[in-house]
Parts: C-alpha cells; structure tokens; sequence
C-alpha cells in the first residue's frame, strides 16, 4: 500500500497544527460558529445529536494492520469502544469530544492517516473496488490513480468552496464495485480498440433528493490526462454550478440543466488550455506510486487445494460461509475473504475496538497485514491461502464476523440514522435489525437465507441517501410526516455497471410493519422466480406490479394511504 | 487607514472601494484618487473616472473573459467573496492569472477572513483584504500553514510530482 514520505507526512502533521489553532481559536470564542463549522466540516467534524462525530478517512478503503489498531485505540481512547465504517469506506467515531479532536488527528497523523476532506463542499475522500489488485476479472489497478487522485484534491486551493461535496470513484475491474455511475465523477479503466488501457469518465451520478446515474462524458481517456480532465470539469463546476439552492447544487444538477453534450463542450474547451500541461502525470510518477501497489510475494500454489476442498465437504457451515464470504482471486490458491460487519443485533458496518485489534491481527497472521473497507461496510482480508480459511473462519467466528450473508437479505446497508445523524428524518438501525431478526425468526434456518441468494437491501434515515437506498435491490427511505417516522420502499435499484434506480411502491409504512412488508416482497420473489433467476431479476422481468399487489392487497388499515 | 496583505506585507491601503449603489449619473464617487469600481461602473466609463486611478472589482458571477481587452493596462483587479463560502472568485483568479495572463495587483474583498488566505493566495491573490473586524496581523501568519503542496496552481504552478522528479535527476547527475 502507499507510504507516506516526508512530504505526504508533512502536510499531513502541518493539518494537525492547524486545525489545533482553528479548534483553540472557536473555544476562545475568536472564530464564529459558522465560520468554523465550514472549516470542521472540512476535517470530518460533524456536531451530531449526542456528540460531535469524527469522520476518518480511509483512502480507496485500504488500511495497514497498524492503522487499524490506531483505529481501535482511538475507539478506545476517545471514544465508547467502537467505530461505524460508511458506505464510502471511511469510518467514524460518534462520540469524541471537541476539544480532544485535534489529538486524535494527532495520533492519527502517526499512522499516515488523517480526516482531510471527509466532509463539507470539498472534494471527498476518493473510493474504489476492494478488492483492486487481487480480483479476477481487473483490466488495471486502479489504486495508484486512486492515491494520485487523493494527492491532487488534498488542499486543492481552487476547490476548497464548491457549490456542494464532490465525490470520486475509480474502479479498474469488468464488474463494478466502486460505484461509478452514482458519483460526481466516476472513472471506469477499459481496455480500448488498441489493447491500451483509458478510462471511461462519467459525469453528475449520484443518490441523495434526485438520483440520477452518471453520464459518459469521455470514452477514452488516457491516464496521463486525468488530473488535468477533472482539474478542466471541477473548474467548470466550480464556476457555474448553482449556489442559490443547496437542493440544486450538486454537478448533476449542472449536467441536467445543461444537457451533457454542452457540458462536455464547456468541459472540453476548459481542458484544452489544461491538456498536456504540468498536471499531467508523468510515467515516472506511475511508476513511482503502482510500485507501492505491488503484489505481495505469493506462494506458487494449485488452484483448489484438496484440503479446502475435503474442509468444506465435511463441515457444512464452513462451506456456507465460504460459498458467500469468499471472493475468486486472481493468484492460484488463494481467495479474498470479507468479513461480515452484519450480525444480527449489531448496528451495520459497527466494530469494537476489541474487534478491530483481532481483525488487525488476522491480517498480519493470515494476509500481509492488510485490510480493506468495503463500500458494503464489511471488511476484507484481500490475500488468503486456501488452506488458511478455515482458521480464518474460525477466528473470525470468535469475533462475531463470521455471518456468511454477503449479498444476502441480511447484509444490509444503513447510515447510523435517526440513533445518531442529525440529518435523519427516521430510525435505521432498528429497521434493519427487525428485517435481520424477522429473517432469523420467522423464515427459519440459514437455507431459506441462502435460497433466497443475492439481495441487497439499503436504509437510508433520510434523503441524503447515505444508505444508497436508491441503488438496492430492496431500498428503504425515512421519512418524516407530521413529525412521524414513517418509511418508503423501493424495489429494482441495482448496483454495478448494469446498475438501475428503484421505484417506489407505494405509500410509505410504519416501522413496526417493515419486517411484514420485505417478508412479502421476498415472499412474491420466492414464488414468482424463474430458475436461478434473482430477486433483482423477477424485479425487472415483471414490474413492481406483482409486489405492490402482495404488499398492499393485505395491508393493515391503519397503515398510511397517502404518498410521501 | 485600512490595512491590506500585498505580496506578503501588511500595508496601508490607499484604494477607495465604490459600491454600485454610488452609480448615480454624474456622480463624482468620492474624493479619492484610486478607486476600486464595480465591473458595470467600469464598463460604462462615466466621465467621473477621469483623472482617476481605476481598479475594477469583479463578482462571482462575471466573467474574467469582461476584462480581456484591459488586462495589460488594469492597475488593480478585485475579486469579490460576498461569503467566504463562494468559492467562485478561487476560479475567476485563476483564469485571470493564467488565461488572461494579468500581471497587476490581483486583490480579494468581501469576507476575507484569515484560514483561507492560504488558498486565496495560491490561486494568484496577491492582495488579500482581510475583514476589517478580524485580525490581519494574525491572518498574515497563516500564509505559512503550509510547506508544501501537492497539486499546481498559479503559486507553485509544477505539482508535486514534477519537482520530486527534478530533484531526484539533479541528485543523480554529478
């Protein structure tokens, strides 16, 4: 992974300093309130419901083991023991206390990390695949762009005051898993007619109040251009995006009322003063970052090991987990593992730090201590032998991390809502708790999980769409009606290349009736399934027709009737 | 006298700032002999300017492109941050020091406030008017809150992958 030199630490300690002053000069009461929020904001500081919430950046979602128990110390120490990894694979702390932030960024600053730019109308925290440089389907590694992006837009000067946040995602597989079509920018590595590798760049995606996926706005792009492109389509942006309406601030907004092709004209007649210019990356540079990004030295191994083999033949929960929790590798013998941040009971992408000292030392034992965050908020050990999964799952069991529900009903994912964000108009934690005891309960054993296969269920609190509601299979919004908590479901959002936005059934529901309403829709899925097909499948084949007729033909009659 | 940043010093500010609300025909503005007018004042050249030393300032939404024909001759451009949340005049700066190649005084009015000077002055501000109920003592220091950066601009137009390389190849030749 990349390593700070004495630059990178620099900025990075000078931050620290900085935001040190910033913090002593508002408690002294020399810097107004709305004058610091911005500046906070700009450093991951939120003032919540209970507390002020910190948000850390984790850079394309990859940590060291030794960040990660910087992580579970700074859980420890500043905070009530545990940490929530987010849908954008950084990580927060709920409960710090203002005054001791700027030593937690200290402490941080040791580890090469940092809470630059995790929030305000900056350009954020770059994210992409989890499992770049080890999945089998990669035309590129898209980490060292990522980390050359992360280097460009930290104290970007001219970027600092957008109309609104700005997110970047870079993937580098066939299959997406970064999320490119719902973010401000996503840049997608293709193959191009020469066998050269370019990025697709996509333009205004994104979730919160108006979903919209994102449009192509260059087909070819080589990668020596990047920075000068998004410098060119930032720079646009940044002058012409609306400041009236924060509503109507974000780029996609721009785009819309724009239209795309006159956007790309004013994109294009920007960059061509930029094209070739300094910002462009030398190969030198390449060079100097992807050789951070090498692989580790792996064992020559056969592609299945007997072993794992005759371990999953015999020990049925094993091979469960292993069905789900095991992602294909690109090196013979060895397999990427998640481990599941969705236990029942706990709040979705949640760790302790007793955990998250564990997971650290998994990672040094059993995958070159490394770690990635998922934008599915579950971790990944990216580097296991195959003979070392079951000890793998064993430890992870000890750990609670062992639920092998990947993809499944189960592996839901929330924002901390309404029990933290000040922002929600609703609850999330509790609403997936119910749907994942409703599953346990109710529907049975872990087969009737399994048959039901992959489906992706996303709560949102509220309109911000931090669950990424939008994009689930099942998407659950909070609402708020006179001062109630009410919540819209969604069903056919997907995710990926072929990724789709959902549609609202109908009028929204209580929360006690949620568990009900997703029995039903997968109870319709279950019975009107063709083959192997998945519930996203049967989604699009039929409509939501057949759905809203088993959901609301046996409605309760105090259930609300009107549309939010 | 107000106080002004320019290139790196705290100094007395000898520019009077006209508002458009001061665009009445025939008025004679004000007294002074270097005045900072508002692009439209500008554009009309009332007869008032005459004999005057004349800046134009700028606001987020006009465009840097109006000044093209001036550029060579303006004494002093202002960019205007009604908030210091608009960050439109980080832009129009950069244009006007880059495309425009503008090679004067380059000053930010309005709500300049000390923790954004640093990038005001990277986009090519080399004139920063720092509110006047905020301490420009104090805000001048925070030109150094950094040592390094990363990316280019108009100050320090390489980024820092190009200088890297630079030193390296100098280190290695003998």
């Amino acid at each position: 992974m990349y390593r700070y030199d004495q630059i990178d630490q620099q900025i990075v300690n000078e931050r620290v300093t900085q935001f040190r002053d910033q913090t002593e000069r508002f408690l002294r009461g020399e810097l107004g309130e709305e004058e610091f929020r911005v500046l906070r904001l700009q450093n991951g500081l939120y003032v919540q419901k209970h507390a002020p919430m910190l948000r850390v950046a984790i850079p394309y979602g990859h940590l060291s083991s030794t960040q990660v128990r910087m992580l579970a110390h700074i859980a420890r120490t500043y905070d009530r023991g545990y940490g929530h990894f987010t849908t954008r694979q950084n990580i927060q702390y709920n409960w710090p206390e203002l005054a001791r932030v700027p030593d937690i960024l200290a402490d941080l600053a040791t580890v090469e990390m940092h809470a630059i730019q995790t929030s305000g109308n900056c350009i954020r925290n770059t994210t992409s695949d989890q499992f770049a440089g080890v999945a089998h389907d990669e035309v590129i590694d898209p980490r060292p762009y990522a980390e050359l992006i992360r280097q460009w837009s930290t104290f970007h000067p001219e970027f600092a005051y957008l109309p609104r946040k700005f997110k970047i995602a870079v993937s580098g597989s066939l299959e997406d898993r970064a999320g490119t079509l719902f973010h401000d920018i996503g840049a997608q590595a293709v193959l191009n007619g020469a066998g050269k590798v370019v990025f697709r760049v996509l333009v205004g995606g994104g979730l919160g109040r108006t979903p919209i996926l994102g449009h192509v706005i260059h087909d070819e792009l080589p990668p020596e251009h990047l920075l000068t492109y998004f410098d060119a389509v930032l720079r646009v942006y940044n002058r012409f995006g609306r400041r009236d309406n924060i509503y109507k601030a974000r780029i996609k907004i721009l785009v819309k009322e724009l239209g795309v092709e006159k956007f790309r004209a004013e994109v294009d007649a920007e960059w061509a003063h930029l094209k070739d210019g300094p910002s462009t990356i030398t190969q030198a540079e390449i060079d100097r970052v992807s050789a951070f990004f090498v692989d580790p030295t792996y064992e020559t191994l056969p592609v299945v090991s007997a072993a794992f083999e005759r371990e999953q033949a015999e020990q049925k929960g094993f091979a469960n987990w292993v069905k789900r929790n095991v992602f294909r590798h690109k090196q013979p013998g060895y397999a990427a593992v998640t481990l599941s941040l969705k236990k029942t009971g706990i709040a979705p992408g949640d760790a302790t730090d007793k955990q998250l000292d564990a997971v650290a030392d998994l990672a040094d034992e059993y995958s070159f201590g490394e770690i990635r965050v998922s934008h599915e908020q579950n971790l990944i050990l990216a580097d296991v032998k195959q003979a070392d999964l079951r000890a793998v799952w064993l430890r992870a069991k000890s750990i609670g991390f062992a639920t092998p529900n990947i993809g499944l009903l189960t592996d839901i994912i929330a924002c901390p809502g309404g029990d933290f964000c000040s922002l929600a108009n609703a609850k999330s934690i509790p609403v997936a708790e119910a749907i994942q005891r409703r599953v346990e309960d109710k529907l049975g054993d872990l087969d009737y999980l399994h048959d039901v296969g992959d489906l992706q269920l996303n709560i949102s609190g509220c309109m911000n769409a931090c669950g990424h509601h939008h994009v689930g299979h099942i998407g659950i919004l909070g609402v708020d009606k006179h001062g109630e908590e009410f919540y819209q479901v969604s069903i056919g959002g997907s995710q990926g290349l072929g990724a789709s936005l959902g549609k609202v059934i109908g009028p929204s529901f209580a929360q006690e009736d949620m568990a009900d309403v997703v029995e039903k829709l997968v109870g319709t899925y279950v019975d009107l399934r063709i083959e192997d097909e998945r519930f996203i499948d049967t989604v699009k084949r039929l409509g939501i027709e057949p759905f809203k007729t088993r959901v609301y033909g046996q409605k309760k009659e105090s259930a609300e009737v009107d549309n939010v | 006298m107000s106080k002004v940043i320019l290139d790196n010093v705290i100094v007395d500010d000898d520019w009077a700032r006209v508002t458009t609300a001061d665009n009445d025909p025939g008025h004679s503005f004000t007294s002074a002999t270097k005045i900072i007018v508002p692009l439209k004042i500008w554009q009309a050249r009332p007869a008032s300017l005459e004999g005057k030393a004349v800046g134009v300032w700028l606001d987020g939404a006009d465009d840097p492109a109006s000044l093209e024909a001036d550029i060579k001759t303006l004494p002093l451009i202002a960019v205007n941050f009604p908030t210091f949340k608009d960050g439109r005049g980080y832009s129009t700066a950069y244009l006007l020091r880059t495309r425009y190649g503008y090679t004067g005084e380059l000053r930010a009015i309005g709500d300049i406030q000390r923790d954004q000077l640093f990038y005001l002055h990277r986009v090519g501000f080399n004139a920063l008017a720092v509110r006047e109920d905020k301490d420009i003592e104090a805000a001048l220091k925070s030109l150094n809150d950094f040592s390094n950066v990363y990316q280019a601009s108009v100050v320090q137009s390489s980024p820092l992958f190009r200088r890297r390389e630079a030193e390296l190849s100098a280190a290695s030749t003998p």
